[in-house]
């Protein structure tokens, strides 16, 4: 690479993503945003390909209008957008500029190597859903709540007639009435937790009215459509033989526990099922960056004040320093490309910057508030049998990695994947990471695994041989 | 907890050595408890590849260890349960140019006259052995004694044989002495334990251990990265890896170097590995370490080109600067025993160190003589002064 380093580059064209680049744009920057997919967007607004001329996706998210002025002013800027670029590591040979190493194109053989320099990283990977397993959940027919809403907004296909929706967070009702409103029957939403756990942080609810509104307009969506809400169940078990055909759902006590004599059997051909999002930092921890638990229990990045990390030099906005939906995640992207702005030119922060932080401090608060309603109590293991899988890639039960906590001796992700290859196969632990820690703290809540995962995507020992040599 | 537990063996680490020395004391009829302030193979155990290999060590003490070690893992395939993965696969040494035959030949030789098996494979029987090898390689050595296991699994399964009593997420912090310096247990951080022998199993931790008892062990990490791809079917037969490896090993600089060792897992995965560093303990990723790895190894089997790299982990090998470990009886502490500096091959050595140092507890007649692994061989060495390098004469 012999052009000139960008001022910045930035992983992830999510709603922080996208807010950064713009705003880093507009402060003069030179500027790469990386995405793995085809178009900007990220989570929120994954939205139908041109080519399906899918007619009004407005009606799924309301929040289009502010999605398309991002858009456009992407493309009115000079930014260089790369599209379907996997980053896999980023490196910093001291004071050299960053090296992000990306592989190109679809997966398979075409894939090419690609490394990006700049002057400062803005990292904006977004999350991926946590899973907590339960048994019967590797059943065609159970989907995931992120995955209904990802399913409906880009290829407007629905997974079952009859879909229970179940889980704990707030995606549950946006999951719910979106199915509703695309021509499902749900006999239910089954939340976890009790809701009251927002009531202790009235100041945090009163300070987001937006999110009080979003809440109602869903709630109205589900009594148009007769949806029921259950809080303090769970679906405990998924019957059915080639695919769903009905689940369990029970009371829960306030610790997540099953209440024994509450089963009740509901049929459904489809069961959507969500526990909230987990940050998608590994990239950043791979390079050391410091972390901390929120208090959803996930694991997230530690920021200061414009959102730099404990590495200087690398920024996070969005997902990465906690869950908190799109709003937050875009005054925070645009705040770090101020930051970044203000680190590199020299010129004094704008005093936007001020404002900027009172929104992003009173969403976070919310953010954290509702986090900590959703977390995972510590009696939601006793819903797993000893044959639960829970490491789907390499087919590891629940009874196993129980063994190798009392008998073998883990006491971590980690040590439990080494003793039980829980974690090993395709998703590296993406998917079973958060029930793996659970388990191997003993059952309990949400334990976050600290895992380190350097490679954020496979790489072709081919492209790893015919890296550069740093200079 | 009971502040007055007591044993006959306390053994500080539940790494693979650790797992060894608690297993040979039990079945000497020694009670014994572990500690580790982690997980069981949470250390270096848990970063290891789990190659028990005679072929790359050169003649003298550390192979006549290897040779005893790789006897007492047969014997434990046996006695632990399938899962330890253990496997006889043997070794294949290559040299890629004739210039690398001859002095890998010569090593060939000194190894037979120890007790090794070495067979010389000439280029053309080569493919008959390993047939993805790349075209056009001068030729090799096949060490039918080279094996493996899987590391943790076998660290966790000589445990639980052991019946040692195991007590996890409990660090050391000091030690007890009586009147005259001798050892009388550990204070930990949930306690103290009485012992008359405490055992350093600490791997790259035990110079800090050693530290802490009033003793000296100069112990330095030495980083390694293994690669590991995603799961395939049966691509790579033996453990494969160029000649360049033993000059590698027996290399006390702190420079980078790579020599690929692959090999297949039961499991699927190829593992590729390991580099060899002194940066301390620095976890952060070397692209120049993987870049290395990665063509290293695709040079020995080209059809790895395209194979993916699944995650990569580095490890610290608790590393002596003479590259022998540190088995016996501390010169000052009475009571004291060291068990660690075993570098690169520590899985491989385990079970011939946890023999030693169970019958120097019970006084028996260790399986070899113990001299040159013992730790007093530091005494006046000006502790941890880094990169000092080897002793003039290798082994
Ligand atoms: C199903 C679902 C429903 C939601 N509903 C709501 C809602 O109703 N209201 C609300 O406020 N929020 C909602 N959210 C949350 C919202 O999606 C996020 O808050 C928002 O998308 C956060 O933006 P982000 O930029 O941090 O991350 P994302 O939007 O997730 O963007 C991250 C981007 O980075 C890319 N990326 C990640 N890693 C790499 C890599 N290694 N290489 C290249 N690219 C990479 C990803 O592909 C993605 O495009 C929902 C989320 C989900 C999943
Ligand atoms: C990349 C790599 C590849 C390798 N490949 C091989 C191979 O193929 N074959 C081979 O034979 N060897 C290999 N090795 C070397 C091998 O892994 C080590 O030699 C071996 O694991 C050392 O085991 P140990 O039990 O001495 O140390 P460890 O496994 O590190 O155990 C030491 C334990 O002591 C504990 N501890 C430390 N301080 C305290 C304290 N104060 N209180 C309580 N507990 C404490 C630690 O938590 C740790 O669990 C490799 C090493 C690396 C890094």
């Amino acid at each position: 690479m012999s052009a000139e380093p960008y001022d910045l580059a930035v992983i992830g064209a999510g709603a922080a993503g996208l807010a950064g680049a713009v705003h880093a744009a507009g402060q003069g920057l030179s500027v790469a945003l990386l995405d793995d997919a085809a178009q900007a967007g990220g989570q929120f607004f994954r939205h139908p390909a041109p080519a399906l001329k899918a007619g009004r996706p407005q009606a799924l998210h309301h929040h289009w209008s502010a999605f398309r002025e991002l858009r456009s002013r992407l493309a009115a800027s000079a930014v260089d957008h790369l599209t379907g670029h996997h980053v896999w590591t980023v490196t910093r040979d001291g004071d050299l500029p960053w090296a992000v190493h990306a592989l190109t194109g679809a997966d398979g053989e075409e894939q090419r190597p690609v490394c990006i320099r700049a002057r400062a990283l803005l990292l904006a990977t977004g999350a991926y859903e946590r899973q907590l397993p339960f048994p019967g959940w590797t059943l065609p027919g159970v989907v995931s709540a992120g995955g209904v809403q990802a399913m409906l907004k880009s290829g407007l296909v629905l997974p079952g007639r009859r879909i229970v929706v179940a889980g704990s967070g707030p995606l549950l009702l946006a999951a719910a009435s979106s199915l509703a409103t695309a021509g499902a029957r749900v006999p239910l939403v089954a939340e976890a937790a009790g809701y009251l756990g927002y009531a202790r942080h009235p100041g945090a609810l009163a300070a987001n009215p937006g999110k009080l509104a979003e809440g109602a307009l869903h709630a109205k969506v589900l009594a148009r459509h007769r949806v029921r809400l259950s809080t303090r169940s769970a679906v405990t078990e998924v019957h059915g033989t080639d695919r769903v055909e009905a689940v369990t759902v029970r009371r829960l006590d306030r610790d997540w526990r099953p209440l024994p004599g509450t089963g009740r059997r509901i049929a459904c051909d489809a069961l959507a099922v969500g526990h909230g999002l987990v940050p998608r930092i590994e990239l950043a921890t791979a390079l050391g960056c410091a972390t901390r638990q929120a208090p959803d229990g996930t694991s997230v990045l530690v920021l200061d004040d414009r959102q730099q990390t404990s590495v200087p030099g690398l920024w996070a906005a969005g997902e990465t320093g906690g869950i908190g939906g799109w709003q937050l995640a875009a005054v925070e992207g645009e705040l770090a490309a101020l930051a970044v702005a203000h680190r590199l030119s020299g010129r004094p922060a704008p005093a936007r910057v001020r404002e900027l932080r009172r929104r992003r401090d009173r969403m976070r608060r919310f953010a954290e508030a509702m986090g900590a309603a959703h977390r995972p109590g510590p009696g939601w293991t006793h819903w797993l049998q000893d044959g639960t899988e829970v490491c789907r890639c390499e087919e590891v039960t629940a009874g196993s990695i129980r063994e190798a906590v009392a008998e073998l001796g883990a006491r971590d992700a980690r040590t439990v994947k080494l003793l039980t290859r829980a974690g090993m196969g395709w998703c590296q632990g993406r998917m079973c990471g958060a029930a793996v820690a659970c388990l191997a703290a003993g059952g309990g809540g949400a334990a976050a695994s600290e895992e380190r995962r350097p490679f954020a995507v496979p790489v072709p020992l081919g492209t790893l041989a015919a890296l550069d040599e740093p200079n | 907890m009971s502040t007055t537990d007591s044993s006959d063996v306390i053994v500080i680490g539940a790494g693979v050595v650790g797992a060894a020395c608690a297993y040979y004391a039990a079945r000497h009829g020694l009670s014994v408890t572990v500690l580790d302030r982690g997980a069981v193979a949470g250390g270096t155990t848990g970063a290891g590849e789990g190659n028990l290999l005679v072929s790359d060590k050169e003649p003298g003490p550390e192979l006549e260890l290897a040779l005893i070690s790789l006897a007492l893992w047969r014997e434990l395939s046996e006695a632990l349960p399938p899962e330890i993965e253990y496997e006889p696969k043997g070794g294949l040494v290559v040299a890629s140019a004739p210039e690398g035959l001859p002095a890998l030949r010569k090593l060939a030789a000194g190894q037979r006259a120890a007790g090794v098996k070495a067979e010389e494979i000439p280029p053309e029987r080569l493919p008959g052995l390993e047939p993805h090898l790349a075209p056009g390689l001068a030729g090799g050595v096949h060490y039918p004694q080279d094996a493996q296991v899987q590391p943790a699994l076998a660290a966790a399964h000589l445990l639980r044989a052991s019946g040692a009593r195991l007590r996890l997420g409990e660090e050391v912090t000091g030690f007890l002495k009586g009147a005259s310096g001798e050892l009388k247990g550990v204070r930990t951080s949930k306690g103290a334990l009485h012992a008359p022998y405490v055992v350093n199993a600490a791997g790259a931790w035990g110079g800090e251990l050693a530290r802490l008892a009033g003793a000296t062990l100069p112990l330095l990490p030495r980083r390694g990265f293994v690669l590991v791809t995603e799961p395939l079917p049966q691509l790579v037969r033996h453990k494969v890896y160029s000649a360049e490896y033993v000059a590698d090993v027996a290399s006390g600089s702190a420079e980078l170097q790579t020599s690929a060792v692959v090999e297949g897992t039961p499991a699927g995965p190829v593992l590729i590995g390991a580099s060899r560093e002194q940066v301390g303990f620095d976890r952060s990723l070397s692209t120049a370490a993987l870049r290395r790895l990665a063509a290293q190894a695709v040079a020995l089997f080209p059809v790895l080109a395209r194979v993916r790299a699944m995650r990569t982990y580095a490890g610290f090998r608790p590393y002596l600067p003479d590259h022998l470990p540190a088995i016996g009886h501390d010169p000052t502490v009475p009571g004291l025993l060291h068990a660690c500096g075993h570098e690169g091959a520590g899985i491989g050595l385990a079970p011939a160190t946890g023999l030693v140092i169970a019958r120097l507890v019970t006084g028996d007649k260790p399986p070899l003589d113990p001299g040159p692994f013992g730790p007093g061989r530091f005494a006046g060495a000006s502790g941890t002064s880094g990169t000092s390098g080897r002793a003039s004469t290798p082994r």
